[in-house]
């Protein structure tokens, strides 16, 4: 049995022109500006270019406008955006060393080199909403005092003294997996696994870090450095003989310390967890790094105790444009499939009635 | 630091230029014989042919190796030219390319020696893109097959070495092969895999 | 090299302070440009993407992070230098003003007037920096250590 859907253009086309009046709103309230949402709603914007996967702060912010406030919306907007460009080349990796550093701390050590800079931060703020903010009043500019000349040095490389904290690996510029360009198949290397935690949600990956701590993965992590900043991006030009930089981005890096008792592989140390996203994304890039942890338990030769250390499950779900793909696509006509369930349904329905209706006799002899 | 003719002669208007030159291309393989006209040229160093590097220009960028025949790998500019313009890796090992580029027919190695794709992705094979005297000016060749009512007639001017034995050789190993696309005087026609070359 | 480490004014590290630079600026000194030079556009300006790195760890093996708008141009002078340019984000104006610019410093005679213009945009961007530095420092967090008499 079918059913035809005919008709749908209208429908659709008036669909989209009340999507453009309700996303404009009343019309006497002033639009939206790209600016406004750039300056103002910053780690939206941050947020949409690191799981767009896409460093463009107006592109961000066009599709932030664009999707209604919805970010896993704009994220799938900016994503698509993405497949119109060519791919010009590979960066050389950027140096998390050399950062501009807006903001950067330490939870194992207190006075470091380089020292605690709490930067633009909500940590302190009590969370008390505040009404001045809406009565758009003068807001002062940032109280300054003079910088330190020296660079903070990375706090892993100070723990790594005594041999007891797990080095950074090989920097060997071999291969590097691109999940843009090749599907992925498990088991994967590291590289791929951050590659897709960078992309990935960050309510889920948050949720499994918390799982992680609530002993699903027996981890004791303390934060070793978070740091947030500008970077400079350079690429290799054959024509020209040398690396050009491109200029900055801002990225929020984090190194998480974990205690580690000892396997088979493994002596006793200090491993590491390490989360690295565009923009300023604190939470998310401490939950990558809690989850990248986790997903290393076969290299430590650790017991799976969670799910956040099963490496097909997080990183088959963790991209939210590709879970609302499908999920969504529920919303697609079914009624072909539906008619089909229906009539099983009904079939099988009757057979359980003329079951009972069987077996009820020998039970109300029973109950006699 | 560059040399000028390495970097100048390419399309004016990438977008609007590829677009033709795909669309040519595309109906050209989809009607194998049919002659198409490539509709954009560009003007590149010799011995690249301005078909040569219209294709080019269309198909390659940032992740498509390409092959070079001894012709175009013997002039270092014809690399550094596709270099600039698409950033295609360049491959010695005709096996690892996506496309392969001929400037010289006659001495291409054996087309067994491109990529054939695999039965799970015949598609990562080897697209030839050659450039040949002429597509009208050769004994007719009688093509059969999908995109062909019937018969199809295809006068090119075949210089690939015992062509019809390899093409037969290609033919064998579907879903697995290479296709070739052939250009000449400003035009392109396309010998799909799935064509079969018979008898007159 | 990286771009960083090159010579105060060589070309490596001009290009940088031109890709740093804001659109305005440039804008700005290519209209005062006294002689402007015949050119015209071998490629671009074109936007495209690069896939950003970072590392494992901080230091480790490299890993894809995620891509970020690039826009780049290629000009020959009538007098046949070329001038490269590429920068982050999407501005073809940009691009085509900083890649006159590079070709335009190939030259004896301009490479003392792009060089000035390249000290200017420089100062400007340290300005800022600097800036940023000492808003960032005002965050610091002085730990007092209170020594106890012997009370």
């Amino acid at each position: 049995m079918y059913v035809a859907v005919k008709g749908g253009e209208a429908a659709i086309a008036n669909a989209h022109r009340l999507l453009a009046d309700r996303r404009r709103g009343d019309r006497s309230v002033p639009a939206l500006r790209l600016d406004q949402i750039i300056e103002q709603l910053g780690l939206a914007v941050d947020r949409c270019m690191g799981e767009g996967s896409l460093y463009d702060k107006e592109l961000a912010a066009l599709a932030i406008i664009q999707a209604r406030g919805d970010l896993i919306e704009a994220i799938f907007l900016v994503r698509a955006y993405r497949t119109t460009l060519p791919r010009f080349g590979y960066s050389t990796p950027v140096d998390t060393g050399k950062m501009l550093i807006e903001r950067r701390i330490s939870a194992t050590f207190k006075d470091l080199p380089g020292g605690q800079l709490l930067g633009p931060t909500f940590d302190y703020t009590h969370r008390l909403l505040d009404p001045t903010i809406a009565e758009n009043g003068a807001v002062a500019e940032g109280e300054r005092r003079d910088a330190d000349a020296e660079q903070a040095p990375r706090v892993t490389d100070l723990l790594a003294g005594e041999g007891l904290i797990e080095p950074d690996g090989v920097a060997e510029n071999g291969e590097v997996g691109d999940l843009t360009r090749s599907p992925l198949e498990f088991p994967l290397d590291r590289d791929l696994r951050l590659q897709a935690l960078a992309r990935g949600d960050e309510g889920f990956l948050l949720g499994l870090a918390y799982s992680t701590q609530r002993g699903y993965a027996r981890s004791h992590p303390f934060v070793g450095e978070i740091r947030i900043g500008e970077v400079d991006v350079e690429l290799d030009i054959p024509e020209l003989g040398f690396a050009v930089n491109l200029g900055r981005i801002k990225v929020t890096e984090c190194q998480m310390v974990n205690q580690f008792k000892g396997s088979a592989k493994a002596p006793p140390q200090f491993t590491r967890g390490y989360g690295l996203v565009f923009g300023q994304a604190e939470r998310k890039a401490m939950s990558m790094a809690l989850c990248d942890r986790a997903l290393r338990a076969r290299e430590f030769g650790e017991d799976l105790a969670g799910i956040a250390q099963d490496e097909e499950f997080v990183i088959s779900h963790l991209d939210n444009v590709q879970s609302t793909g499908f999920v969504e696509h529920l919303k697609l006509p079914h009624y072909v499939d539906f008619q089909a369930e229906l009539g099983l349904v009904r079939r099988m329905r009757a057979e359980y009635e003329a079951k009972q209706a069987e077996g009820d006799e020998p039970l109300q002899e029973a109950a006699e | 630091m560059t040399d000028a003719s390495a970097i100048e002669g390419g399309f004016a208007d990438l977008v609007l230029e590829g677009q033709q030159v795909f669309r040519a291309t595309m109906d050209a393989l989809a009607n194998p014989g049919t002659i198409c006209p490539l509709g954009a040229l560009a003007q590149p160093p010799a011995p690249l042919t301005p078909e040569l590097a219209a294709l080019a220009l269309t198909v390659l960028d940032h992740d498509s190796p390409v092959w070079l025949d001894p012709t175009l790998a013997a002039a270092p500019i014809v690399a550094d030219w596709l270099r600039f313009h698409t950033g295609a890796p360049i491959v010695a090992d005709p096996a690892e390319a996506m496309f392969a580029l001929a400037a010289n027919a006659a001495t291409m190695p054996p087309l067994e020696k491109f990529a054939m794709g695999t039965d799970e992705y015949p598609d990562r094979s080897t697209t030839l893109i050659v450039a040949t005297d002429s597509l009208t000016g050769g004994a007719p060749l009688i093509l059969r097959g999908p995109g062909i009512e019937a018969t199809a007639t295809f006068a090119l001017s075949v210089q690939i070495t015992n062509f019809h034995a390899q093409w037969a050789d290609n033919r064998a190993k579907f879903p697995r092969g290479v296709d070739v696309i052939f250009v000449a005087g400003g035009q392109v026609a396309g010998l799909p895999r799935t064509t079969r070359i018979g008898e007159a | 090299m990286s771009a960083i480490e090159g010579a105060p004014n060589g070309r490596q590290a001009n290009m940088a302070v031109l890709a740093q630079a804001a659109s305005s600026d440039i804008a700005t000194a290519w209209a005062a440009w006294p002689e402007k030079p015949d050119f015209h556009l071998v490629r671009g300006p074109e936007t495209g993407l690069v896939m950003v790195r970072g590392r494992a760890g901080g230091g480790g093996a490299p890993f894809n992070l995620g891509e970020a708008t690039v826009t780049r141009a290629t000009v020959r002078l009538a007098t046949g230098e070329i001038g490269h340019s590429y920068a982050l984000g999407r501005d073809g104006e940009k691009a085509r003003l900083a890649a006159i610019f590079d070709a335009l410093w190939q030259r004896p005679d301009d490479a003392p007037a792009v060089d000035a213009l390249v000290a200017t945009l420089r100062e400007k961007t340290e300005t800022a920096d600097d800036r940023r530095r000492e808003e960032t420092a005002a965050t610091r967090v002085n730990f007092f250590t209170m020594v106890r008499g012997d009370d």
